[in-house]
């Protein structure tokens, strides 16, 4: 299968779309080095350069991408979910 | 895979040693009113160029020494042939005059007060045509990888520069790095979330204290004026690119420095002291980091984008890689790399490297680049605080 889903580390609980994904679609997704990390079936539309959640993410986990927390889930996310603003925030600079 | 040393580079030397790329007569006004004077020598005397900004009146402290060394960084950069330097009175001219002549390369200065813009601009042309008819005798000649200072920053980042443009600038600073090669990287406020990992670099203890001293001071600054800086970082280009924090967006910024080792902290438009790879205090903001690299020397920069950041630098050939597919669709007159393939897994992190060192090599050795070529001579002066 074709991937659609691009990732920097196996274990990352984020993907990011290569080009505009469609809801309810199956999409493959494989690491930066070219590791399959399996298919994932898309709850919602993501646009080129969006996140998707590769796990069920439970409320106030912070988020992994790059091995590191990038933000944490203010919201629970589902597997195959568009992650973004309205569901992670910065764990940095908050006031 | 493409090796630094195998390259062919070919350039200016200077008479400090130091090999420009580009070989620009630049008329330079000290403050903001000497502008319409250096305009008018540019406009009559072919092969010049003028490079009007917006402040030197009135400025003190730390803010004024940094619009000074950059203004005199600016005409002490390889890239610049010889330099016409024109202000509203003859003092703080002659301190700019002063700092550029250091390199040895040709430099005059002008003064407003006394003649008027007219009789200023008529001497400045005077001399602007000799040296314009010295510039243009020079020769490029060959020279080796380590005599190369360049710079990176990104803008406009999303996604798609973690994954592809960042990394490749990454890899190829590693290649260059080895070669012993001179590097500037900075955007201070743009590395939280990940200043661990530039922390962790730093090759001593005396660099990594420096370094978080000056981390500490920019998010004090910003942190001080008291506002939502979620509303600014990420930038409204960033999340419409799919980043949604300022960690994600930094974690890909320091994606361009690979794995290299962080050799000094320098404060802004300070020439770095040795080969390797350097820190830079400075602005996030484009064309005020690309104008500090190349006062601090830098001949060739480095310009990842996702979202399509249009910026040059009149005097720094800024090379623009992005592996975002709709910016290099809708915007292919801006990009000089397109590293597109890398997110179909069609090219690797190598074979990307060796396409922004074949285009690095190419606008070494006199090739325009999109920014060049589009004419974004984007020269902007970083003020520290308000003037008196």
């Amino acid at each position: 299968m074709k991937h659609g889903i691009l990732m920097h580390e196996f274990d990352d609980d984020v993907g990011v779309a290569v080009e505009d994904l469609k809801k309810g679609s199956k999409i493959g997704a494989v690491t930066l080095e070219g590791r399959a990390v399996g298919a994932i079936r898309l709850l919602h539309d993501i646009p080129l350069g969006h996140k998707v959640a590769m796990r069920d993410l439970p409320k106030d986990k912070p988020v992994i991408k790059y091995g590191r927390p990038v933000g944490n889930a203010v919201a629970p996310i589902a597997k195959g979910a568009h992650v973004h603003t309205h569901n992670v925030k910065t764990l940095r600079w908050s006031v | 895979m493409i090796e630094p040393p195998s390259m062919n580079w070919t350039g200016y030397r200077r008479a400090d040693g130091r090999y420009g790329i580009r070989n620009h007569v630049i008329i330079l006004p000290v403050d903001d009113i000497s502008n319409a004077a250096a305009n008018g020598v540019a406009s009559l005397i072919k092969g010049t160029m003028s490079l009007p900004h917006a402040y030197g009146r009135l400025q003190f402290g730390e803010d004024l020494e940094l619009t000074f060394r950059t203004l005199a960084g600016t005409g002490r950069n390889p890239n610049v042939a010889a330099a016409i330097v024109i202000g509203i009175e003859p003092k703080w001219t002659g301190r700019i005059v002063n700092e550029i002549a250091r390199t040895g390369k040709p430099v005059a200065g002008f003064s407003i007060e006394r003649h008027g813009d007219l009789r200023a601009i008529e001497m400045a042309s005077r001399k602007a045509m000799e040296f314009v008819q010295y510039a243009t005798e020079l020769q490029r000649e060959p020279f080796p990888v380590k005599k190369l200072l360049m710079s990176t920053k990104c803008g406009e980042s999303d996604t798609t520069t973690g994954l592809s443009s960042c990394p490749t600038v990454g890899r190829v600073f590693e290649r260059l790095a080895a070669a012993g090669a001179t590097l500037i990287f900075g955007e201070t406020s743009e590395l939280t979330g990940g200043e661990d990992i530039i922390q962790s670099r730093c090759v001593n203890k005396t660099v990594r204290r420096e370094f978080n001293r000056m981390f500490n001071d920019y998010t004090r600054l910003i942190t001080s004026q008291g506002v939502d800086l979620l509303g600014s970082q990420p930038t409204e280009g960033n999340i419409r690119g799919g980043l949604t924090t300022i960690e994600e967006k930094a974690m890909g910024n320091i994606q361009k420095i690979g794995r290299c080792k962080v050799q000094s902290a320098l404060n802004p438009a300070i020439e770095p002291a040795g080969p390797g790879l350097h820190f830079m205090d400075s602005s996030s903001a484009a064309a005020e980091m690309v104008t500090l690299c190349g006062a601090a020397g830098s001949v060739v920069h480095y310009f990842p984008t996702g979202q399509g950041n249009v910026i040059g630098n009149p005097i720094v050939p800024v090379i623009k890689l992005s592996g975002n597919p709709l910016t290099v669709s809708t915007m292919s007159e801006h990009i000089d790399v397109d590293l597109t393939s890398m997110l179909r897994m069609e090219m690797t992190l190598d074979q990307a490297a060796d396409a922004a060192l074949t285009a690095l090599e190419r606008t070494i050795n006199g090739r325009l680049t999109a920014a060049e070529a589009l004419r974004h001579d984007e020269f902007v002066l970083t003020k520290l605080y308000r003037s008196a």
